[in-house]
């Protein structure tokens, strides 16, 4: 379980953070979704230790992150935004490292490696140096690493950026079958389509304050079924609709161009801010 | 123990794939300043009862081990800035001790190992001094107060560039000036007061008595080994600095 209570963060004259609480329930894969400098990167920061909040508290599992850090890093296993593999070193390397660095024995540590390279599906990779291996590939090995201690809660901070479509869906399996496997799931994305697929629950986070958070779902059909982009005057407005026969007839009415589609995420954030998430 | 021993082992592994490349990159300098110094200004010329080639082969394991020691903080700077590795270390739950001891470790290995590769180079050119307990105990000192120093800047610096500066300022210097190719008492009196506030001044001094077979001077071991304990205290601390 995952909480956290007005957390605050300021670099100097930036508020990346203005008083964000929450609860993440064992087992909920959870997303985080908002503009690039929204303060999604700075939560799991603290979280995970690698920043310092300026105010607040959080709790990984029962456990203090400033004040009972070690035993709250031993709960959490992350997935950083950026690449930070060893490239000189093999991927076992990597692997083994990790293992050793969350206090593994060697022998746990050798059986862990090969079963967890088995379910990313690159067994044979294994001496591979992580320079010869595609973006995709090295992302894969990153959440193997991170899941090499059995973590019960997973931080997956942007893990698909950068990769192409089929990649990228190969990722979403792999994150739901690892919630399967028991694990809660912090993903943060400024990817639509990842929050809707994957995320149990969803929270908007812009400039440094949560927004809304609810299940995609509830989140969609407060704004209605259906959305009607109209461009007319070269201005566009989107409408919503309960059903679609609302829509037509609104379309039959008016005069314009229109296009209609189901509502998304997209939709609520912007309805919410005004803003656009992928910015 | 295990949190300290994956972090020397990673700076092992490191050191064990680019092998060739740190071997030619630690032996390239003191083997220019041998030919240049040593077999060339230095041919004829005697330094207290010594010959200039074995004046300079002490002074030479005290400059390089110093910037091989120093030379850590580069590591950590990729694995900071580059490879972002060091997020790896932060998220895992090994307390700050742990850290800064597995890197200074890494640190001493390689001020060690450049030290080997210097007393081999000299054994080739016909140079064998006193290899002795107190020669090998300056070494280390001297690897553990610039290891230490390394990792504890490594953690304040914001850039690359900055790493840089430091060098520049405070390791380039030293090693010309720290008793390396020129006795220290042989300058004016208020250089020597000011030369002698430079560590590798002692190293060096505790370096060479040791290989000449001379008796050590106390003196600068402790103030070498207090040396350690403060920058091994600051590096300790500075470990925090470096979370956002």
């Amino acid at each position: 379980m995952i909480r956290f209570e007005n957390l605050w963060k300021r670099y100097k004259q930036v508020e990346a953070l203005r008083g964000v609480s929450l609860q993440v329930d064992e087992g909920e894969l959870f997303s985080y979704l908002g503009p690039n400098g929204s303060g999604k990167t700075t939560t799991i920061k603290i979280l995970t230790g690698l920043a310092v909040p300026s105010a607040g508290d959080a709790w990984l599992h029962g456990f203090h992150v400033e004040k009972e850090s070690l035993q709250a890093k031993r709960q959490c296993g992350l997935v950083s935004q950026n690449i930070n593999l060893d490239h000189e070193l093999t991927v076992g390397e990597n692997l083994h490292l990790h293992g050793k660095l969350f206090q593994m024995p060697r022998k746990e540590r050798a059986q862990r490696i090969r079963e967890l390279l088995e379910y990313i599906e690159i067994a044979d990779r294994m001496d591979s140096p992580v320079k010869s291996l595609s973006g995709g590939m090295k992302k894969r090995v990153m959440i193997a690493r991170a899941l090499m201690h059995s973590p019960r809660i997973l931080f997956l901070d942007e893990p698909t950026t950068g990769l192409d479509p089929a990649i990228r869906r190969r990722i979403w399996s792999l994150v739901k079958s690892i919630q399967r496997s028991g694990a809660t799931i912090f993903l943060t994305t400024h990817y639509i389509e990842e929050a809707e697929f994957l995320a149990d629950r969803v929270a908007f986070l812009d400039e440094g304050r949560i927004v809304t958070l609810d299940t995609p779902q509830n989140l969609m059909e407060a704004l209605g079924t259906w959305a009607l982009d109209r461009v007319a005057d070269g201005d566009m407005e989107t409408l919503f609709f309960r059903d679609r026969e609302e829509a037509n007839r609104h379309i039959a009415a008016h005069e314009g161009s229109f296009s209609l589609r189901r509502v998304n995420l997209e939709d609520v954030f912007i309805s919410l801010t005004g803003k656009k998430v992928m910015t | 123990m295990s949190g300290m021993l994956a972090i020397y082992q990673r700076e092992l592994l490191i050191l064990r794939k680019k092998f060739f490349r740190q071997l030619a990159s630690m032996s390239v300098s003191p083997l220019l300043y041998l030919f240049a110094f040593g077999f060339g200004m230095g041919r004829g010329v005697r330094v207290g009862g010594h010959s200039y080639l074995e004046f300079l082969i002490p002074g030479l394991v005290a400059m390089n081990s110093m910037i091989q020691a120093f030379a850590i903080a580069s590591e950590i700077n990729i694995a900071r800035f580059y490879w972002h590795i060091f997020e790896e270390f932060q998220a895992a739950p090994i307390s700050n001790i742990s850290y800064v001891t597995g890197e200074v470790l890494a640190g001493i290995t390689r001020a060690l190992f450049s030290t080997v590769l210097i007393l081999s180079i000299a054994a080739l050119s016909g140079v064998v001094l006193s290899y002795n307990f107190y020669f090998w105990l300056a070494a280390a000192l001297n690897s553990f107060v610039f290891a230490s120093l390394a990792v504890g800047l490594a953690m304040l610096v914001k850039s690359h560039s900055d790493q840089a500066l430091l060098t520049n300022f405070f390791i380039t210097p030293m090693a010309f000036l720290g008793g390396t190719f020129f006795p220290v008492d042989t300058m004016p009196q208020w250089v020597q007061h000011i030369l002698h506030f430079l560590p590798l001044t002692h190293a060096s001094k505790a370096i060479r008595a040791a290989a000449f077979g001379d008796p050590p001077d106390f003196s600068s071991y402790l103030l070498l080994a207090l040396l350690c304990a403060v920058f091994f205290v600051l590096a300790f601390h500075w470990v925090n600095r470096a979370r956002e």
